[in-house]
């Protein structure tokens, strides 16, 4: 076992973990920041998408080891400080770009993650970023328009309310 | 203007609040204190004998709780199954026995052969490659044909052979039918296969199992469509616990298709060591465990004929299937090939004569369940396609011969049992002409040619049966349960409402849509109503959610449950109000007398309720909470039409869909936010379907698509945005909200217009090409060119 | 995952070191060994990251105009920064996805050389040098099937050097569920001829397609390859695609490349 410690949404967070202890293990079981979500074991589904040192990392195929001393960003941390829905997280809820919600999680962090990078990304660089985040519910359409309408663009000549 | 809110409004959806922010609850975030793990040893061989199976070893390694074989389950009962089908000689179908643990024999690779309870996973996981186990193998069953074959080894030593029933539907129509063939001026043959697949929900399955020595009650925390349906299946047949001493509930599940209705192995067991063990046990299962585990989909090889005369009329329709039923009988899998199945072959067309012949049979695979959709996209599968090549024998337009067979009187009793209540199939077909600019195709193919790319389109109908089921009638067809739906309407004193419903929202939204249903009735606000669902000690009954049955079914109790509300607020409004009773109208959150100026608020109302001081004692009780069941009288037959474009590089064989559109009939809409977004994801699974998805086994039986590594998830860049439109709507005519369902038909609608535009894409190239079985992936489309 | 100590070295030294224990295994960015090792399928006693080490990080230009990239510099860095040889860039900006790009090591992938990875494809194509702790290894011979290399236990792939052809293009088609290449072909023309190394396809691992690149060497443009074809006998067939029907897609993507190069 060894100590590791790290900024976790803009707080400091430490434990004791194996060398085996993925950072998914680590931010659900230790920290229990249960949002992070594990949906596949070969770092293809995204669902634990998280930023480390910001940019999109699948937690899933991190060790917690390898995040010691990193600044971690999760679900749990990107609604805004009144605790309303942030600018992606509302256009998901305005655009009815979640259905199960088990996606979701790392649905929205590669969306911030891409937006940081392309603030104004175009339908197809959306869907190519997309690549590592499979949904099963919602066909990606409205995840794919929720996207866009968070960078500012006018989504209204996309079909369907 | 759309409305703000109630029946017909896109509300928001209120339970995305938790999901986007990270505080959903789901199964695998539940964590009991004292919580032992387990680790599934499963078999690597697809059929074989157990000759040993040694834990001695393993028991000894640190951590471990205790471990569990075949052998302690011998007591318990099987995995029951839900539907008993009688085949076409009047005799029951055969109905291997399930067990929890594999004992003698193992069918299927993946199937557990041990449990080893122990403080950590790892630490299970370490001991379970301590169990020494010996199986001598057997020859692996895996083709059904050959399967059924004289001489063919055995799945079940125990039963007369692998064939699990066949079932002739309506046997009595066979002859009519064979001489409608021999009379034809034109027949289509079509041979095909309906592909498995795998409905790979994105949240993995996980039970916990937990129990109180204190007042000898379980409970399971599991992540199913239908925790009754579970709480039923488990203890009364399972593990022989009763209701009233077992809890199951299921949180937060994170999509289901099909395959979490099931009662799974990994629930018994859970349930059962938490006692053994005396603390809570929990399972999670791996994405690869959930391919080896978790019910597969489909897996139909069918030849299908259509018989027409010299008009073109469809005056006779014969199908042969073999359905995979895989090594056990899932929970209800034998109704998906024949009721769910052969009862949608008339489509949406007057065929008078049809008879279906299905083959179940049993294989050394995964057990094959319902998938969205469920029986029926099998049936459009076969339907659509046969008649699309028809229309290329003839040389006739394809939407031109559906049309000229469309039912078009309702309601219209089909020759395979079903009474359709309402549709208008010209209506969808005429909507979908308008949203794909077809007199625009040539150009749009002349322009993909002009890359060097082949165009193709293609076009089908659907029609599904919903709403899921009347009693009596299923009764009769061999189902084990009866398939009504409940709902509990809690007033509280100050107004507020709690709708109790059996149905399930594992991603359907019924958190919003139901509470939709309830604020329009009484005229108040949505955000004062709370749907509850999921949990076995909150609501009183439950058949859960699969078969598009949630809104037509579950809604419609809750619909009737609230008009009991009304009608006792009514009485208890009359008697504040000094007035008659049948003078009292409800209208926007008031009761008024009709007529007057005289009201009463609905929180006044609810108030009298609980704090009866002037109140009529005498007639009514105190309280304001009402229970309703309701079993429907009909399915309901959500119907429509689809098109797809896509472009196929001859080069490489790789499809790529251009465009797609739906004009589906839904009767009512509730929220159409909610609905169209149902109908992309069914879309997506269809298009999974047609172009990517393959569960493949090899002949020994060895699963070759055991992860996303080779099973293939449709994903963003895989698919177009899609053109949907639910405006045509013919209600249902015996619900009380006129809805009839729209959770699969995406997926029933969309593979079959996939594959005949890539069909038409590979001829206007001037390829023989006929049919290629699903999936299209490219390697599959370039062989066919060649 | 069987357990492991972790240990996370800042200096080359220090990771041979750590490499030197009984068991040890390096880890790049464990895209691939962190899967591998959830299945069990591989036990260390010890881990070794090379994600501490500055000195393999990054990428520069040598003074012969050769781009070279540090052993745990990941793919999202190469994308963007390995603009001096385009063609490299766009490989490395479509290899796995965002997240993995984030993670990934060039090391890390040359060393697993996994049979349908792309870097394999760039570094044998580009007549690229592996420089480890201890020697400089030519692509030609580093290669030797799949899974397999030139690396002694031990060895640490601290620098790959990539000579900056005239033109260059890499196209790969998609294996659908893994989105690893199905095949993958790599084209780079040189002053002295042309490269081309074909990954996703063969038994063997990634290869260079001689015949093809004599034709190009003469004249550098699609219709040089029409006649030419491979066998499919000795390429994968599995789920996905036949040997033959590899053995197509190896012609038409080599055409693509060619059209495509710049």
């Amino acid at each position: 076992m060894a100590q590791v410690s790290m900024t976790v949404n803009g707080k400091t967070a430490s434990g004791e973990v194996e060398g085996r202890t993925l950072l998914s293990s680590f931010l659900r079981d230790t920290l229990k920041l249960t949002g992070t979500h594990v949906g596949c074991d070969t770092s293809q589904c995204g669902a634990c998408v998280v930023h480390v040192d910001g940019v999109a990392v699948k937690s899933c195929t991190m060790l917690a080891a390898e995040a010691d001393g990193a600044d971690v960003a999760t679900i749990e941390g990107q609604a805004n400080a009144d605790g309303s829905l942030n600018v992606i997280q509302q256009a998901f809820q305005d655009h009815h770009g979640l259905q199960c919600g088990f996606c979701t999680p790392g649905m929205v962090m590669s969306a911030a993650a891409l937006l940081k990078e392309n603030p104004k990304p175009s339908e197809g660089e959306v869907r190519a970023y997309l690549e590592g985040n499979i949904c099963r519910c919602t066909g990606y359409h409205n995840i794919v328009k929720a996207i866009m309408a968070a960078s500012g663009q006018d989504v209204s000549a996309i079909a369907a309310e | 203007m759309p409305k703000d809110g109630g029946i017909g409004a896109s509300s928001k959806r209120r339970e995305d609040v938790r999901f986007l922010t990270g505080v959903g609850n789901y199964t695998d975030d539940i964590n009991m204190h004292g919580q032992a793990h387990v680790f599934f040893l499963r078999s690597d061989v697809a059929h074989g004998t157990l000759t040993t199976v040694d834990t001695s070893a393993a028991a000894d390694m640190p951590g471990v709780v205790q471990i569990f074989t075949g052998a302690d389950f011998e007591a318990v009962g099987g995995m029951p199954c839900g539907w008993q089908v009688t085949d076409k000689h009047g005799e029951v179908m055969q109905e291997p026995r399930h067990p929890v643990l594999a004992h003698g024999k193992v069918r299927h690779v993946g199937e557990p052969i041990a449990a080893v309870v122990a403080e950590t996973l790892e630490q299970a996981r370490d001991a379970a490659e301590a169990i020494v186990v010996d199986i001598a193998e057997l020859p692996a069953v895996m083709d059904m044909k050959a399967a059924v074959a004289e001489g063919a080894p055995k799945v079940h030593d125990d039963l007369t052979s692998n064939l699990c029933y066949d079932w002739g539907f309506v046997e009595e129509n066979k002859d009519a039918v064979n001489k409608a063939f021999e009379e034809a001026a034109h027949v289509t043959t079509l041979e095909l296969v309906n592909n498995r697949l795998v409905a790979n929900p994105m949240e993995p399955r996980v039970a916990v199992g937990d129990y109180s020595r204190g007042t000898d009650e379980h409970t399971l925390f599991t992540t199913s469509q239908n925790p009754h349906v579970i709480r039923l299946l488990m203890g009364a047949f399972v593990l022989g616990i009763p209701e009233h001493k077992l809890r199951v509930v299921s949180p937060d599940v994170g999509g289901g298709f099909g395959t979490k209705i099931f009662h799974y192995q990994e629930e018994a067991f859970c349930t059962f060591a938490a006692k053994a063990c005396n603390r809570p046990v929990k399972w999670t299962s791996s994405r690869t465990e959930a391919f080896m585990s978790d019910a597969h989909g489909r897996d139909h090889v069918t030849k299908i004929e259509l018989a027409l005369d010299a008009d073109n009329n469809f005056t006779a329709l014969r199908t042969d299937t073999y359905a995979n039923m895989g090594a056990y009988l899932s929970t209800f899998a034998p109704s998906v090939p024949t009721w769910l199945h052969g009862t949608l072959m008339a489509g949406n067309y007057k065929t008078p004569l049809i008879y279906v012949n299905v083959k179940a049979v049993f294989t050394n695979t995964v057990p094959v369940d319902a998938y969205r959709g469920a029986g029926r996209p099998e049936a459009t599968f076969q339907l659509e396609r046969v008649v699309d090549k028809a229309a290329r024998e003839l040389g006739v337009d394809p939407i031109a011969l559906r049309r000229q067979n469309f039912i078009t009187e309702f309601p219209y009793a089909t020759p395979v049992a079903v009474e359709y209540d309402t549709g208008d199939y010209h209506a969808t077909m005429d909507k979908l002409e308008e949203m794909i600019d077809l007199p625009g195709f040539a150009a749009r193919r002349k322009a993909s040619e002009a890359k060097g790319k082949l165009r193709g389109l293609g076009v089908n109908c659907y029609i599904e049966a919903c709403g899921i089921a009347p009693s009596n009638l299923v009764g009769q067809l061999g189902a084990r349960a009866g398939l009504y739906e409940s709902a509990t309407v809690r007033v509280n004193a100050t107004g507020g409402l709690v709708v109790m419903t059996g149905s399930h929202s594992h991603g359907q939204g019924h958190e919003t849509s139901f509470a939709q249903v309830v604020a329009e009735m009484i005229g108040i606000d949505e955000s004062m109503i709370e749907i509850v669902h999921g949990d076995t000690s909150k609501v009183p009954m439950g058949m859960g959610t699969y078969g598009s049955r949630s809104i037509a079914v579950g809604g419609s109790a809750m619909v009737r449950a609230t008009e009991k509300i009304i009608n006792k607020a009514k009485k208890i409004a009359s008697h504040l109000l000094e007035a008659s009773e049948s003078d009292i109208e409800l209208k926007d959150g008031a009761f008024s007398v009709a007529g007057t100026d005289k009201s009463v608020a609905w929180g006044d109302v609810t108030l009298a309720a609980y704090v009866p001081h002037n109140y009529p004692l005498e007639d009514i009780e105190p309280g304001l909470e009402e229970t309703a069941f309701y079993d429907p009288s009909n399915f309901t037959y959500p119907s429509g039409a689809y098109a797809c474009e896509v472009e196929v590089d001859p080069e490489t064989g790789k499809v790529t869909i251009e465009s797609f559109a739906a004009a589906d009939d839904f009767g009512n809409i509730i929220n159409p936010m909610i609905v169209t977004g149902q109908v992309h994801g069914g879309i997506a699974q269809g298009i999974g379907q047609a172009l990517l998805e393959n569960c493949a086994y090899d002949e020994n039986g060895q699963l070759l698509s055991a992860s996303y590594m080779d099973y293939a998830m449709p994903r963003a860049d895989d698919l177009p945005m899609f053109d949907v439109d639910h405006s045509c709507q013919t209600p249902c005519t015996h619900n009380p909200l006129g809805v009839k369902g729209c959770g699969e038909a995406g997926a029933i609608g969309s593979p079959p217009a996939v594959v005949n535009a890539v069909v038409d894409a590979l001829r206007s190239a001037g390829k023989e090409v006929t049919h290629i079985d699903m999936p299209l992936s490219p390697d599959r489309v370039w062989a066919a060119m060649q | 995952m069987y357990n492991f100590e972790f240990e996370k070295p800042e200096t080359v030294a220090d990771a041979v070191a750590a490499l030197g224990a009984e068991d040890a295994q390096a880890l790049g960015g464990g895209q691939t060994l962190i899967p591998t090792l959830k299945q069990r399928l591989a036990s260390p006693a010890v881990l070794v990251s090379l994600k501490g080490i500055s000195e393999m990080q990054g990428i520069c230009t040598a003074n012969d105009g050769a781009l070279c990239i540090g052993g745990a510099t990941n793919h999202a860095t190469v994308a963007t920064e390995g603009g001096a040889y385009p063609a490299l860039a766009a490989t490395a900006a479509h290899i796995g996805d965002p997240a993995v790009r984030n993670r990934g090591t060039i090391g890390g992938s040359l060393a697993n050389n996994d049979p349908s990875a792309c870097y394999p494809a760039a570094a044998l194509g580009s007549g690229a040098t592996i420089v480890t702790n201890t020697r400089e290894i030519a692509a030609d011979d580093y290669f030797q099937g799949m899974f397999t290399t030139a690396l002694e236990e031990g060895e640490i792939i601290t620098e790959v050097r990539f000579p900056v052809p005239e033109k260059a293009n890499y196209q790969k088609f998609l294996q659908p569920a893994s989105r690893f290449a199905l095949v993958g072909v790599f084209v780079a023309k040189y002053a002295d001829g042309v490269r081309v190394a074909i990954t996703g396809a063969s038994n063997d691992g990634v290869f260079r397609w001689s015949e093809a690149e004599a034709a190009l060497s003469a004249n550098f443009a699609p219709e040089a390859l029409d006649g030419l074809s491979l066998s499919g006998d000795d390429m994968i067939s599995d789920l996905h695609g036949t040997g033959a029907y590899r053995a197509h897609l190896c012609a038409v993507m080599t055409k693509r490349a060619v059209a495509a190069a710049s």
